[in-house]
Order: structure tokens, then C-alpha cells, then sequence
């Protein structure tokens, strides 16, 4: 019997991903987390260690992957969980070296809240949870536009592990108490404050932000133009990504079509081979169809892999710029703040200087305890701009260094899937080749 | 030899193609008394000019080797010529030839040009060098849908003596076909609707002559799937052609980002777009290929069996007429009327019946024949094209992930 507490989701949640009203569907994406942390890898020994190894360095890599949304109310063994590492030392960070959670979709949203406002992570980029909406950037007719279709369900699980795999692979993060507890903790208490999240977007969110940024009327004078450059450059590749996402879209749909339009052509050839009177042609006809059929069936997986691998890369890449220029607008308010403390500095020395002309001693104690706050605050936040910036140049640099390896590996294993295809495609034609010649 | 005048001439759509005479869909011998091909043509903004190309021992004509410039209606003027002959009624009319049709391929050529300011130059080069080997592609199809029209008609051992055959090979003036006016066009409209009416009536009447019986239901059958495979052929190769396209534009989507900044992605997008560009190539060429053999088989075959169904209508009116003439006979001896006249027109009828036919016959046997030749020969050409273009494809794949992979 199905707790329906646990189905109450928050006002947050879409009521679609909530309870679902059919009982063979699954109620709602709850995906389970498991991990297998590997050990801190000094230097690589081997050549059989794997790539990831090698470039981890001093840092460690833990494995995270999010299995298949299950039915509330059952409760699923942990999931076989991927190893990089062959050494099996535990982390003294984690209680386990294998361990798994339940979680539900608003907890990933809430985990990217909470690292959101820390000020020890500003500057940081922080990956986006994925999109709550079926659409968000994307025009592909995902199975029936059901949210409980198994397309939908995959496409959302497959989001929320490379968001988590972002997450970990991320030294800082991978630190952050927060982030801890989301893989750990058995129970979480239920997020709050995801309504900018799961209502626009987060793309909407980083937009506002970063308007809100630019109306300020103080124009910020760059001794750096590594900032200026960088940001510019940030932009415009948003905006390529974005074209090319749309027509990755185009092609995905297109590629359904063909799809669809393959199977039907399959059967008029079947039928046209019924009615040949010519036996070896008849024969062939019929064989043509059958081709025609598994050409179907390699349009289809051609078409998942199109999305799966490349347009869901390229939307990931197009809210991760997103969130690079989030750290820059985090600097400029890092640098608005330091500022506004400057003036109110000197608006304090101001009123001192007014006060001791005055004669108020009284008065006087407390605008002096003021001046004394505020100079240090202005220290304080002058030292958080610096540290902001330092971190940014940093992260960016890491940043780019990661979409450079997740590219290649995405589009590795894009030809990869492409090379299966053409495999089998001539496997299907040199099967028909013979009848072809056969027709007598 | 492709020769274009220039790049406003192209947008315009002025292609002078000079092409090898070859035999598309069609088995034909190839007889040194007789051979015509089409060995040049100009495609102007509004037609499309022929140059009919003749080879002949034949004492018919005056010279053994000439040329003529010929326009699509005058194809079309032959054609009918043949069909409205009494004396070709027992043979299969080679179908005429589909009219040049650049329309749409115009149109986007045009838009292109229009939209010049709004893409890239590389954007720009690439759609239109895609465009205009479209234009190319379907003005080659059109040129051999003529030619075959005329080797068909060559080939076969009685029109190819007819008069009109001749003159359209060798009277080097223009024929003054003029398009048919609309009155013209709405009689043969009301021609084609009694034709098909008793096309039904024929139909539903049972043949003595087992051949002819089983030669009907075939027809009948073969020509509805041949129209319905055509349709979704055609439906196929439509949206392979737009999947192509989207991955053109994706292969110089790529190539934009990655001559954009200095970073390390840049370089590897470089190496990899190249190939995966040739890759891509490749499918679009897939489906050029594809909508080659089975699309325009599908479709010459529809057009085809059409024609062998004209001709058993055909029989099936001269059977009707014979029918119709034995009891106007009987009636008129009965009578002891006009029993003459009566014996005259049912032994005309009777003949006429008789020699379609026999000729029929041979035409539905040599149809049989030519249909599975062009089939085999297509369907193996298409399997052998499939694995040429996935073999070529695995390979640049190969190449491309070995490239990759070793990247460091």
C-alpha cells in the first residue's frame, strides 16, 4: 500500500511528478543515489587506470550515479554502483565506501539553493539542477508529452546524475557539509525556496540576477580586462550553443519522422512484394521491407542518441555558461558592495567631521564606533572582491578544462553509437545483396 | 561539364548540363539501326531546351547522324500522337515523360538569395553549393525521364517506324506544339473520367482468356501498391533529406565555434568537423542515392503499369465493340436487315479484337520482363550503393574516434 504522505510533494512540485493516478506507472521521479567513493589517487600507478584517475590529481573522484525512478511505497537495494578506482581504501568522509538514499526531485532543487547562497562558495560555478519542466529548451516530443512516459523518466534521470556527477566532481563542493549530507543523510527535511527554480527555470533566474546586476549605476573600472573578455567570450558561446542546440532539436524531430516514415514504406514494399507474380522478386520485395524495417529500428536508436548524448550535452553546456555568468555577476556585487561600504564610510566620516565641529561628545563616541564597523567592512568586503575574482579566474579555468573533457567524451561516444549503427546497416544490406542478384 | 553563368545566372536558375546518354530504370537493347539519346540541355527560367541526339542506318532519313532542339511539349505531343492512333491500340505506350518541375528547388535557391545578409559567407557558400546540386540533381532526373520516353519508343519494333517518331527526331524547326488551350485541357479532363468509369465496367467483366483474366486482377493490384509504395517513398526520402540538412547545418555549427576562440575545445571541434563534415556528406548523399533507384523505380513502374492498364482497357473496349457487334449481327439476321453491313463491321471488330490481342499478349510478357530486369538491376545497385556509403562512413568514423581518442 502506497504511503500517500509521501506523495504529498510541496507546492513546488509539479503535481504531475507527484502521485501518479495510474498504479503500473512509477509515482514519481524518487531516483536512489548510490556511491562508491575511491580512494585519494596520488599518482597514477597504471596504464589500466582509468583517464579520469589520472587527471584527478591530488583530488578523488566519487562515483555517483542515479538509478531508475522507482514506485513509492517499494523500496529498491542499493544499486551496483561504478568503480573507477581498483585500490579500496575508504575515505575517513564518508561513513561507507557503497551507500544509497532516496531522494525526491525538489531535494536536488533545494541542494542547488543551499550552495547557491553560501558566500564561501561564491564565485564558484555551481551546476544547475535540471530543468523541472518536460519542455524547458527543448522542442522534442518527448514520448507523449507524458510525464510519466518512460522517455520522460529516463531523460530526467540520466539530468539529475550528471548534475550530481557535476556536483562531486567539483573539489569545493565535494567539502561542503550540505553537499554531504544530501548523500548521506537518510532523511531529508523537505526543501524550501525552490520556487524560482522549478517555476521559471533556471536560466529565468540567472537572467534576473544578472539584469538586476547591470542597472547598477556605479560602472565598475577594470584593471583586469581578463573579466571583461572572459564574460564576452562566455556570451557569445552561449548564444552558438544555443543555434546549434536548436538544430540538434531540428534533427532529433526530423530523424523521428524518418522514422515513422521508414516503417510505412516498410509495409507498402511488403505489400507491393505480395503482389509480385515473379517469385525471386517477390521474395526480394519482401526482403527489402524487412531491411527497411531494422533501418527503422537504427533510426530509432540513432535518434535517442542524438538527443540523449549530444542535445542534452549541448542544453546542460547552454545553463552551465548560464551559471559561469552568474559568477561574474557575483563578483560585480561582490565589488557594488565594497563600494556602497566605501561611500557609507565616507558619508560616517562626513557626519564625524560635521559632529566635532558641532561640539556633541556624546555623539560623537558612537559615530566613531560606527566609523571603526564600517572601515572594517570595507576591508572585509574589498578582501571578499579580491578573493571573488581569484576564485572565479580559477574556476573558470577549471571550467573550461571540464567542458573540454565532457565534450570530447560525449562526442566520442556520439560516433561511437554512429559507428555501431553503420555497422549493423551493412550487416543488413550485404544480407540482402544476394536475393537482390537472385531475381531471376 | 557543368557551366554556369555565374552566380546571379544560378540564382535565376540558367544550368547547361552536358550528360551521357544512359538507360535509367530501363533494360533496353540497344540497336545500331535506331539510337537517340539526349546529349545536352539548357535549363532557362521557364523550360527546359532538349538537344535529341539520333544515330541511324535507317533509309528513313536523310542524314545518319543529326540533332534537334526540343521542348517538353513536344514529348507530350508524341506521346498523345501514339495513344490516340487506332492502329498502336494493342501496344503499351511508353509513358510520357513527367514535366520539368523546378519550382520549389527555384524558390529555395531564391530565398537564399534573399536571406544572404543574415548568415555567415562559409553558411552561405555551403547552402548554396547544397542548392544548387539539388537543381542539378533533379534537372539530371528530368533529362533522363525524356530520354528514356525516347528510347522506349526506339526500341519497340513498330513505333519506332511511326511517322511522327521521325519527324520529331529530324524536322530541326520547331514543331509549333502550342500547350494545349483550356478547353482542350477540360475535354481531355472529361475524357479521363469516362475512361476510369469504364475502366470499371471493364473490370468487373470476366475474361474468357485466362491470360488476360489473371493479367487484370495483377494490374489492378500491382498498380494501387506501386502508387502507394511511390507515395511513401517519397514521404521517406523527404525526411532523410531534411535529417541530412540539419546535419549540415550542425557539421557548420561546429565549424563556426570552433574558429571562435583560442581555447583548447577550438582545436579539437577543427579537427573533428572536417571529417565529421565529409561523414555527413555522405548520408545526404545516402538519400540522393536512395531517392534514386527506389523512388524513381517505384515511380516509372507506377507510370508503366498505368499504361499496361490502358492497353488491357483497351482490349477490354475492342471486346465490348466485338461483343457489342456479334448481337447487333444476330439481331440484323433475325431480321434479315442490313445483315451486311452487320457481317462487315462485326468481322472488323472481330479483327480488331484479334490483333490487339495477340500484340497485347507480347507487350504484357515483354513488360513482365522488362519490370523484373529494371527491378534486379535497381535493387542491387541500391543494396551495392548502401554498403559503398556505409563502408565509407564507418571508415571516416573510425578514423575520426582514433583522431579523438589519441588526442590527449
Amino acid at each position: 500500500p502506497c504511503n500517500s504522505d509521501a506523495h504529498m510533494e510541496l507546492t513546488t512540485e509539479k503535481p504531475s511528478s507527484s502521485a501518479r493516478k495510474e498504479p503500473p506507472a512509477s509515482s514519481g521521479p524518487r531516483p536512489a543515489a548510490s556511491f562508491s567513493p575511491s580512494p585519494a589517487a596520488a599518482a597514477p600507478k597504471s596504464m589500466e587506470q582509468l583517464e579520469e584517475e589520472e587527471e584527478a590529481k591530488d583530488s578523488f573522484d566519487v562515483d555517483v550515479s542515479v538509478t531508475n525512478p522507482e514506485k513509492v511505497g517499494q523500496y529498491l537495494p542499493p544499486a551496483p554502483s561504478l568503480c573507477w578506482s581498483q585500490h579500496e581504501t575508504s575515505l575517513p568522509m564518508f561513513r561507507n565506501k557503497t551507500f544509497s538514499v532516496r531522494r525526491r526531485f525538489s531535494d536536488f532543487l533545494g541542494l542547488y539553493e543551499k550552495m547557491s547562497v553560501k558566500s564561501s562558495l561564491h564565485g564558484c560555478v555551481i551546476p544547475p539542477p535540471p530543468e523541472k519542466s518536460v519542455m524547458g529548451m527543448t522542442k522534442v516530443k518527448v514520448g507523449k508529452d507524458d510525464p510519466s512516459s518512460a522517455e520522460f523518466l529516463e531523460r530526467r534521470r540520466a539530468a539529475l546524475e550528471r548534475y550530481l556527477q557535476r556536483v562531486v566532481c567539483h573539489p569545493l563542493l565535494l567539502q561542503d557539509p550540505d553537499v554531504r549530507e544530501f548523500l548521506e543523510k537518510e532523511e531529508l527535511p523537505r526543501a524550501v525556496n525552490t520556487q524560482a527554480l522549478s517555476g521559471a527555470g533556471f536560466l529565468k533566474m540567472i537572467n534576473k540576477a544578472s539584469d538586476a546586476v547591470n542597472k547598477m549605476t556605479i560602472k565598475m573600472n577594470e584593471s583586469d580586462t581578463w573579466f571583461e573578455d572572459k564574460l564576452q567570450e562566455v556570451e557569445s558561446e552561449e548564444q552558438q550553443l544555443r543555434k546549434l542546440h536548436a538544430v540538434v532539436d531540428s534533427l532529433v524531430n526530423h530523424r523521428k519522422e524518418l522514422c515513422g516514415n521508414t516503417a510505412v514504406f516498410a509495409k507498402s514494399m511488403a505489400m507491393l512484394g505480395n503482389s509480385e507474380d515473379n517469385t525471386a522478386l517477390s521474395r526480394a520485395l519482401s526482403q527489402l521491407a524487412e531491411v527497411e524495417d531494422k533501418m527503422e529500428q537504427l533510426h530509432q536508436e540513432q535518434a535517442a542518441s542524438d538527443f540523449f548524448i549530444f542535445a542534452e550535452l549541448l542544453a546542460d553546456y547552454i545553463r552551465l555558461l548560464g551559471a559561469v555568468r552568474g559568477c561574474f555577476d557575483q563578483r560585480m556585487r561582490a565589488w557594488q558592495r565594497w563600494q556602497e561600504a566605501q561611500s557609507t564610510l565616507q558619508k560616517k566620516r562626513e557626519a564625524e567631521a560635521k559632529l566635532l565641529w558641532a561640539n556633541k561628545p556624546d555623539k560623537l563616541q558612537q559615530a566613531k564606533e560606527e566609523i571603526t564597523e564600517w572601515e572594517a567592512k570595507v576591508t572585509q568586503y574589498e578582501r571578499d572582491f579580491d578573493r571573488i575574482g581569484v576564485t572565479v579566474r580559477k574556476e573558470v579555468l577549471r571550467f573550461e578544462e571540464e567542458k573540454a573533457k565532457d565534450f570530447k567524451g560525449q562526442i566520442v561516444k556520439y560516433l561511437e553509437s554512429m559507428l555501431q549503427s553503420q555497422q549493423r546497416l551493412i550487416k543488413f544490406w550485404e544480407a540482402f545483396l544476394p536475393e537482390a542478384k537472385a531475381i531471376a | 561539364r557543368l557551366w554556369c553563368r555565374g552566380p546571379q545566372c544560378c540564382m535565376m536558375g540558367y544550368l547547361s548540363v552536358s550528360l551521357q546518354p544512359r538507360a535509367v530504370n530501363v533494360d533496353l537493347q540497344t540497336d545500331a539501326t535506331l539510337q537517340v539519346d539526349i546529349s545536352d540541355a539548357l535549363s532557362e527560367r521557364d523550360k527546359v531546351k532538349f538537344t535529341v541526339h539520333t544515330k541511324s542506318t535507317l533509309p528513313n532519313f536523310k542524314q545518319s547522324e543529326f540533332s534537334v532542339v526540343r521542348q517538353h511539349e513536344e514529348f507530350i505531343w508524341l506521346h498523345d500522337s501514339f495513344v490516340e492512333n487506332e492502329d498502336y491500340a494493342g501496344y503499351i505506350i511508353p509513358p510520357a515523360p513527367p514535366r520539368p518541375d523546378f519550382d520549389a528547388s527555384r524558390e529555395k535557391l531564391q530565398k537564399l538569395g534573399e536571406g544572404e545578409g543574415s548568415m555567415t559567407k562559409e553558411e552561405f557558400t555551403k547552402m548554396k553549393q547544397e542548392l544548387e546540386a539539388e537543381y542539378l540533381a533533379i534537372f539530371k532526373k528530368t533529362v533522363a525521364m525524356h530520354e528514356v520516353f525516347l528510347c522506349r519508343v526506339a526500341a519497340h519494333p513498330v513505333l519506332r517506324k511511326d511517322l511522327n517518331f521521325h519527324v520529331f527526331l529530324e524536322y530541326n524547326q520547331d514543331l509549333s506544339v502550342r500547350g494545349k488551350n483550356k478547353k482542350e485541357k477540360l475535354e481531355d479532363f472529361f475524357k479521363n473520367v469516362v475512361k476510369s468509369a469504364d475502366g470499371v465496367l471493364v473490370a468487373g467483366v470476366k475474361d474468357v482468356d485466362d491470360f488476360f483474366e489473371h493479367e487484370k486482377t495483377f494490374l489492378l493490384e500491382y498498380h494501387n501498391r506501386v502508387k502507394d509504395a511511390s507515395a511513401k517513398s517519397d514521404r521517406m526520402i523527404r525526411s532523410h533529406k531534411n535529417a541530412a540538412d540539419d546535419i549540415n547545418r550542425i557539421a557548420s555549427s561546429l565549424y563556426t565555434l570552433g574558429t571562435q576562440d583560442s581555447t583548447d575545445i577550438c582545436k579539437f571541434f577543427l579537427k573533428v568537423t572536417l571529417l565529421r563534415w565529409l561523414c555527413f556528406k555522405i548520408e545526404a548523399r545516402v538519400a540522393a542515392d536512395e531517392d534514386l533507384k527506389l523512388a524513381d523505380l517505384l515511380k516509372y513502374y507506377l507510370r508503366e503499369s498505368q499504361a499496361a492498364k490502358d492497353l488491357l482497357y483497351r482490349r477490354g473496349r475492342a471486346l465490348v465493340d466485338y461483343e457489342n457487334a456479334n448481337k447487333a449481327l444476330d439481331k440484323a439476321r433475325a431480321k434479315n436487315r442490313d445483315v451486311l453491313q452487320a457481317e462487315t463491321s462485326q468481322q472488323l471488330c472481330c479483327h480488331k479484337f484479334e490483333k490487339i490481342s495477340e500484340s497485347a499478349k507480347q507487350e504484357l510478357i515483354d513488360f513482365k520482363t522488362r519490370r523484373v530486369a529494371a527491378f534486379r538491376k535497381n535493387l542491387v545497385e541500391l543494396a551495392e550503393l548502401e554498403l559503398k556509403h556505409a563502408k565509407g562512413n564507418l571508415q571516416l568514423l573510425q578514423s575520426c574516434l582514433s583522431v579523438l581518442k589519441g588526442d590527449t
